[in-house]
């Protein structure tokens, strides 16, 4: 038994390690959650003269999508957006983050616009106070306007067929 | 020889080309880091406290001051507009943590779940050394001098002492 200790130490340092490797460095818990959605008052893309903010969300549970026409991730993510938009479950709306607005309308008119309206971050304030740190990045957020989950990273399939629908049963139960 | 001279003077080319290779890249990474002229060198170094404190999110392993990333400007045109509005230094650490968690902290504080992050390596520390003590201790006495051959003590001193006078 004595013989084998170091191998066991060295067995368990092991699986310690692995199980590290196995998490997400790039998924920190943002501190947001269970909080409300910061509130904020930004022009809409491609009509400057309106203007958006989260108050008129109230009573509807909706997703924010943190998106830009430089990113790159954002491509990945985008057919499934368009999905989800079709299936007319959960109004999205997108935060055009740190973008200019014609590489955006251009973007949205070849990718497929999936966003009820997409608002205009352009200096990325907006983005500080939601906590962002890379794009994109979605925020499910309820009736009362509280941020209930966020999903850091491109959306997978499984986001959207496991996790999403299992949040929103939760918040209509 | 020849060869081997060869040799010498292909190695000292290699290092110099390495050498300028080196420089050159100096050279480049110092345009594009050249930092904006601050305006006002006080703050700007008040800038640099406050976000040296800070971890950069987007590129883990460096601090805000540090990071080239466009995150880490905007952060540090957040505190540079926040020291200006008379904000303290905790007052800003306290909005970033508001926002981002205790991850975009360099000195995490002591919670229940940073607990074996902050005692962890004393602990392991303490535990290793007392378990180095007691195998020394073991090993001692399990292996004595043996004392008994009289005849091998007199040589080692022998020798010990015709080195001594070699050494005179």
């Amino acid at each position: 038994m004595k013989r084998f200790l170091p191998l066991i130490i060295f067995g368990v340092l092991c699986v310690i390690l692995v199980i590290g490797l196995q998490l997400n460095p790039k998924e920190i818990p943002s501190p947001l959650i269970g909080k409300s959605a910061p509130q904020f008052k930004l022009p809409i893309l491609s009509q400057s003269s309106t203007t958006f903010t989260p108050e008129q969300m109230q009573g509807k549970v909706w997703l924010l999508n943190v998106w830009a026409s430089w990113c790159v991730s954002c491509r990945e993510e985008h057919p499934l957006l368009n999905e989800l938009a079709k299936q007319n479950t959960i109004p999205i709306i997108g935060l055009n983050y740190k973008d200019k607005n014609d590489p955006a309308i251009e973007w949205l008119t070849k990718m497929g616009d999936p966003y009820q309206l997409s608002i205009v971050d352009e200096s990325g304030t907006v983005g500080i106070n939601y906590g962002v740190y890379g794009v994109p990045e979605t925020f499910l957020i309820d009736q009362k306007g509280i941020i209930v989950h966020k999903f850091t990273g491109p959306l997978t399939p499984t986001n959207l067929q496991k996790d999403l629908p299992q949040l929103l049963a939760k918040l209509n139960r | 020889m020849q060869s081997k001279q060869n040799l010498k003077i292909k190695n000292t080319f290699y290092i110099v080309l390495f050498i300028f290779f080196g420089l050159f890249m100096m050279q480049t990474t110092f345009a594009t880091e050249a930092p904006p002229l601050a305006e006002n060198p006080e703050l700007e170094l008040k800038v640099m406290q406050v976000a040296s404190e800070l971890r950069c999110l987007v590129c883990q392993n460096e601090s805000i001051a540090d990071s080239h990333a466009d995150l880490a400007l905007d952060l540090r045109q957040q505190i540079r507009e926040q020291l200006q509005g008379g904000k303290s230094q905790k007052e800003i650490i306290e909005y970033m943590v508001e926002r981002y968690g205790d991850f975009v902290l360099y000195k995490p504080p002591v919670k229940s779940n940073t607990l074996v992050l902050w005692f962890g390596p004393f602990i392991l520390m303490i535990g290793s050394l007392f378990a180095l003590f007691r195998f020394a201790r073991k090993e001692k006495n399990s292996m004595p001098i043996n004392t008994d051959s009289t005849a091998e003590i007199e040589k080692a001193r022998e020798l010990l002492s015709s080195s001594r006078k070699n050494l005179e």
